[in-house]
């Protein structure tokens, strides 16, 4: 398919009557929301899927033999199923709820990481990784011994690929990287990198945060162990997130958090696990969640996830070239495969000024060092001004980021 | 824009552009760092004491508009007046930027041109941190301040 005849048929007029937020207005202007990488907005079909589950099924899961536990129980699991066909996994099986990205990563280092990293070992990220993608490496590495290693990234952006390859040896244990790159956009690419880290023993996790709202996602074809993504980066419910895992290496794994739901018998002489993927989710889950997020995968499918990633890619070159053109304006991330982000700094002002002027003018971006400080110590910039896209964002909306671009030329050129 | 122009007065412009006793500070006795996690900015104070007076006080860094002009006019104030003053001048900034001020403005001098961050609460923090960073300093707490 191509680019053109994708950007033709999506009408994205249509997709903004899907949600009601933007309706609003934000100091008397049109709300233009450009902090997609941030939280995205949720469509009707998402906040109706979450409002008839609490007012028509609620109840708890895996539990009663009444009408509604069986009702909120077959629900969760069909959501299971829809995200496990939205990754491309191969069973439902595989598929564990979380809170999100962070508490899936958090996960695989807790659970997979004490069990199979030892004093010694390497764990290797890469340098444009937000910190929920370093963190928990780092803390597995203080408490087993390990050394995390951080790939570097060149100054468009981009991964340096040979560099990564020659941080791998035998003892790397895991490699973690993003998928996509929420501070500059970059598109990792992951099929490559799982052959460097398999070639090596190692298995590869990736931060899928920032790709699932934009492109699509097949864990097998990418060759990823694990796949971590948030609920509320694609359109649907915070709190809810998933995590893929490998179904021999879920089995293996030793549980997370201990509790209801993720046991087979408990007595006091010793307890035994239930089966993936209840083994690792401990407590009554976001029930709502999970299939608010079901819905959003449904919706995110409905308008086609290829379209999707030809019109963002096309707004993408449509703003990068008009932010450019203004005087002062120095992009901040040009790798050669990126998506959805324009991530920029601007000579006489600081983000935070800008942030707060756009603001003035309905235009929401985020500000700040985006969760990636390595990124912004690279550039060597304290902070950027970013604006993130997605589904139902507008040529005349980067547009109005451009007009609010000039009101901060005035104040401070 | 009227909103805007208020927080963004040419006072603070200025500032930000041409800041006032900005660097460092050869004989001072008293320095302290000061970091706002929210939008990465970095402050340091240096301040030369005599008696209870402030001598002289500096300060360097990076950071928004806000921060670096209420630093730089922070600086210009302070200079000759005494610590107890100093803490008194916080506290009625403090109600200014957060909208709790009452009082005739004109006392406040220059200080008065950021009565305009009252109205965007997620600013107080770039306009305090400097005055929380000299009260360290002062204080001689010697730890690294946070707005978080």
């Amino acid at each position: 398919m191509s680019t053109t005849s994708a950007a033709t048929r999506y009408d994205v007029e249509r997709v903004r009557r899907d949600f009601p937020i933007l309706d609003r207005q934000v100091n008397g202007k049109p709300l233009v929301y450009l902090d997609n990488a941030a939280s995205t907005q949720k469509p009707t079909a998402v906040i109706e899927a979450v409002r008839d589950y609490y007012a028509t099924h609620n109840a708890n899961i895996h539990r009663g033999v009444h009408r509604l536990s069986q009702e909120a129980t077959a629900a969760f699991e069909a959501a299971r199923a829809t995200m496990a066909r939205f990754v491309g996994a191969e069973q439902s099986e595989e598929i564990i709820f979380t809170r999100g990205t962070t508490e899936s990563i958090n996960l695989v280092a807790f659970s997979y990481g004490r069990a199979n990293v030892k004093a010694g070992d390497e764990i290797v990220v890469t340098e444009m990784e937000h910190h929920s993608n370093i963190i928990p490496w780092q803390l597995l590495c203080e408490q087993v011994g390990a050394v995390l290693k951080p790939a570097p990234i060149d100054d468009t952006g981009d991964l340096i690929l040979d560099e990564l390859e020659s941080l791998l040896t035998e003892r790397t244990k895991i490699v973690a990287v993003g998928h996509v790159s929420n501070a500059l956009g970059t598109i990792n690419p992951i099929a490559r990198i799982a052959e460097m880290a398999h070639a090596v023993g190692a298995v590869l996790v990736v931060d899928g945060a920032q790709a699932t709202p934009h492109a699509t996602v097949d864990v097998r074809a990418l060759g990823a162990d694990f796949y971590a993504c948030s609920g509320h980066k694609m359109y649907g419910p915070t709190g809810i997130g998933v995590l893929y895992g490998r179904r021999e290496l879920l089995d293996a794994m030793p549980p997370y958090q201990g509790g209801g739901e993720m046991i087979r018998t408990v007595s006091f002489e010793g307890s035994t696990w239930a089966e993936v993927p209840h083994k690792f989710e401990a407590g009554t889950p976001n029930i709502a969640g999970a299939i608010g997020l079901a819905a959003a995968a449904d919706y995110l499918e409905s308008l086609g996830r290829e379209a999707i990633a030809a019109h963002e890619l096309d707004l993408m070159a449509y703003g990068t070239a008009h932010l450019e053109a203004i005087p002062g304006v120095h992009m901040i991330g040009t790798a050669r495969e990126k998506t959805a982000v324009l991530s920029f700094v601007f000579e006489s002002a600081h983000p935070h000024d800008i942030g707060t002027i756009l603001d003035n003018e309905g235009v929401a971006v985020r500000t700040g060092h985006h969760c990636a400080q390595p990124v912004m110590k690279h550039f060597g910039v304290p902070a950027t001004a970013r604006a993130s896209l997605g589904v139902y964002n507008t040529h005349e909306e980067i547009d109005a980021l451009v007009a609010a671009m000039g009101k901060v030329r005035e104040l401070f050129a | 824009m009227s909103e805007l122009r208020d927080l963004y007065q040419e006072v603070i412009l200025d500032h930000n552009k041409h800041p006032r006793n900005y660097g460092a500070l050869e004989d001072a006795d008293r320095h302290a760092e000061g970091h706002n996690p929210l939008c990465g900015d970095e402050i340091t104070v240096h301040v030369k004491l005599e008696g209870d007076k402030i001598a002289d006080i500096r300060f360097e860094g990076s950071g928004c508009a806000i921060s670096k002009a209420s630093a730089s006019v922070m600086t210009e104030t302070l200079k000759g007046k005494t610590v107890e003053e100093a803490g008194a001048l916080f506290e009625r900034f403090h109600e200014l930027v957060t909208g709790k001020a009452d009082e005739d403005l004109e006392t406040l001098g220059k200080l008065a041109v950021f009565g305009g961050v009252s109205e965007f609460p997620v600013r107080v923090k770039c306009a305090t941190l400097s005055w929380h960073t000299t009260r360290a300093a002062l204080n001689e707490s010697g730890t690294k301040i946070s707005t978080e």
